[in-house]
C-alpha cells in the first residue's frame, strides 16, 4: 500500500473539501479559531477512522437495500461516543462547537467514504483511507481557522496557547475586521481557498502541457 | 405560551438565524441544487415538508420514549433513524397520493436525509427547550428560511451564469461561494431586528 501517495490524494488532488467539496457546513460554520479547528478536524478524523473500518468489516454481510441506513447507524454511534467523551473531557471545545458535533453525523464527507471506499476495500485500505482523508479535511480547517482567526480576531492559536488561552495577539485590538469571523467571511474565505487551488491546478496542468509540447 | 413567542420564532428562524446564512446548516444541498431556479424550488418545498414533520415527530418521540426511559444520551442515533424512515414514508406517501409532486421532487427527496439543517432542527427543538407547537413553528419556519435563501441564491447564480464577468480560476464553485457570502452579508442587516 501507497501511504505516500494516499496521502498526497487526501491533502490535495482528492481533497474532501476543495475538490469533493464534501462537508462545507462543519468547516464554514466552526472555522473560527484554531482550537476548534484541530478539534473538529480530530473527531472527524477518529469517527471516519472507525467508522471505515466497521463498515469495511460489514460490507459482506450488510444487504444492499439498505446500506445507507446501517451506515447511519454505524456513523450515528460513533459520533454519539465522541460526543459524550467531549463532553466529559474536553468540555470547553464541546462547548464551542456546540451543535455541530452531534450533527457529525450528517457530514458528508463520512457517508460519501463509507458508500466510496469502505463498502469495497479491504479494512487496512479502509482505515488508511479514512486517516488519510480525515487529514486532508483537518488541513483545511486549520488553514481556514488561522486565517480567519488572524484577520477576523487578531490573534493565532486562540484556544490553545497565550494567556489563558485567548491567542497570541499579532494585529493591535481594533484593527482586526471582525466581519471574517462572521458567516459572511467563512463563504469568502472557503471561495478564495478554492479559487487559489483551482488557479495551481489549471497553473500545473498547463505546464505539463507545454512540457510535453515541447 | 403566547402569539408573541411565536412570532418571534417564526421571524427568527426564517430571518435573523436563517438556517443557511447564520446557522450554517444545509449548505450541502444549497451548494448542490441551486444552479437551476424550478430544482431550488422543488428541494425548498420538500424540506419545508420533512423538516415540519421532522420536528413534530421527533419532539414526541424524545418526549414518549427518550426521557421516561433516561435514553436522552442516544438522541443522535434515534432522530436520524427518524429521519432517514419518514424521508422514505414522505417518499412512498408522495408517490402514491401526489404523484406530480412526487416527479417534481425527484431525486432531491432521499437526498435530505443528509440535509444538515433538518437533523439541526431536531436537535435545537431539544436543546432550545420548545413545547410541541414551538417545535413544529420552529420546523416550518425554518424551512421557509431555507426556501427563501436557496431561491434567492439561484436567481442570483442563474445570472452569473449569464452575464457575469470574473476570473477563470473563480469558475463554479469559488464564485458561488463569494455571492453566498453577499447574500449572507446582506442577511446580517437583519441581525439589528428587534423582536418586543
Amino acid at each position: 500500500m501507497n501511504f505516500k501517495k494516499q496521502l498526497k490524494d487526501g491533502l490535495i488532488d482528492n481533497n474532501p473539501v476543495l475538490i469533493q467539496l464534501l462537508g462545507m457546513c462543519s468547516t464554514l460554520a466552526i472555522s473560527t479559531t484554531l482550537f476548534n479547528g484541530i478539534g473538529m478536524g480530530v473527531s472527524v478524523t477518529i469517527i471516519l477512522i472507525c467508522s471505515n473500518v466497521v463498515i469495511s468489516l460489514l460490507r459482506k454481510i450488510i444487504p444492499a437495500k439498505i446500506r445507507i441506513a446501517s451506515y447511519i447507524v454505524v456513523i450515528a454511534g460513533f459520533v454519539t461516543v465522541v460526543d459524550l467523551l467531549l463532553q466529559a473531557f474536553l468540555p470547553a471545545l464541546s462547548a464551542s462547537l456546540g451543535g455541530f458535533i452531534p450533527l457529525i453525523v450528517v457530514n458528508c464527507i463520512i457517508l460519501a467514504r463509507a458508500e466510496a471506499f469502505a463498502s469495497k476495500h479491504s479494512v487496512a485500505a479502509s482505515a488508511l483511507d479514512g486517516l488519510t482523508q480525515g487529514i486532508g479535511y483537518t488541513a483545511v480547517l486549520i488553514v481556514m481557522s488561522v486565517v480567519r482567526e488572524l484577520l477576523g480576531n487578531g490573534t493565532f492559536g486562540g484556544g490553545i496557547l497565550g494567556p489563558d488561552g485567548a491567542g497570541i495577539r499579532v494585529i493591535p485590538e481594533g484593527y482586526p475586521a471582525l466581519l471574517i469571523i462572521l458567516p459572511f467571511g467563512g463563504f469568502i474565505t472557503l471561495g478564495l481557498l478554492i479559487a487559489l487551488i483551482q488557479r495551481l491546478s489549471r497553473r500545473s496542468a498547463e505546464k505539463a502541457e507545454t512540457e510535453e509540447a515541447a | 405560551m403566547s402569539l408573541t413567542s411565536i412570532v418571534s420564532i417564526a421571524l427568527g428562524a426564517i430571518l435573523i438565524e436563517n438556517f443557511i446564512f447564520s446557522q450554517f446548516l444545509g449548505i450541502c444541498p444549497f451548494m448542490g441544487v441551486s444552479r437551476k431556479m424550478d430544482t431550488a424550488l422543488g428541494m425548498g418545498i420538500a424540506v419545508i415538508f420533512v423538516m415540519s414533520i421532522a420536528s413534530m415527530v421527533c419532539w414526541i418521540v424524545n418526549r414518549l420514549l427518550l426521557v421516561p426511559l433516561g435514553l436522552e444520551y442516544m438522541q443522535t442515533v434515534v432522530y436520524i433513524l427518524v429521519i432517514a424512515a419518514l424521508v422514505q414514508l414522505v417518499e412512498m406517501f408522495l408517490q402514491k397520493a401526489v404523484p406530480s409532486l412526487f416527479k417534481a421532487l425527484g431525486i432531491y427527496l432521499p437526498l435530505i436525509t443528509t440535509n444538515c439543517a433538518v437533523l439541526g432542527v431536531a436537535l435545537l427543538n431539544t436543546q432550545k427547550g420548545y413545547n410541541f407547537i414551538e417545535s413544529l413553528v420552529y420546523g416550518i419556519t425554518g424551512g421557509i428560511g431555507f426556501l427563501i435563501a436557496i431561491v434567492l441564491f439561484a436567481s442570483v447564480r442563474e445570472r452569473l451564469e449569464l452575464t457575469a464577468d470574473y476570473p477563470e480560476s473563480f469558475e463554479g464553485f469559488p464564485i458561488a461561494l463569494i455571492s453566498a457570502g453577499l447574500i449572507a452579508l446582506a442577511f446580517m442587516g437583519f441581525s439589528g431586528l428587534k423582536i418586543w
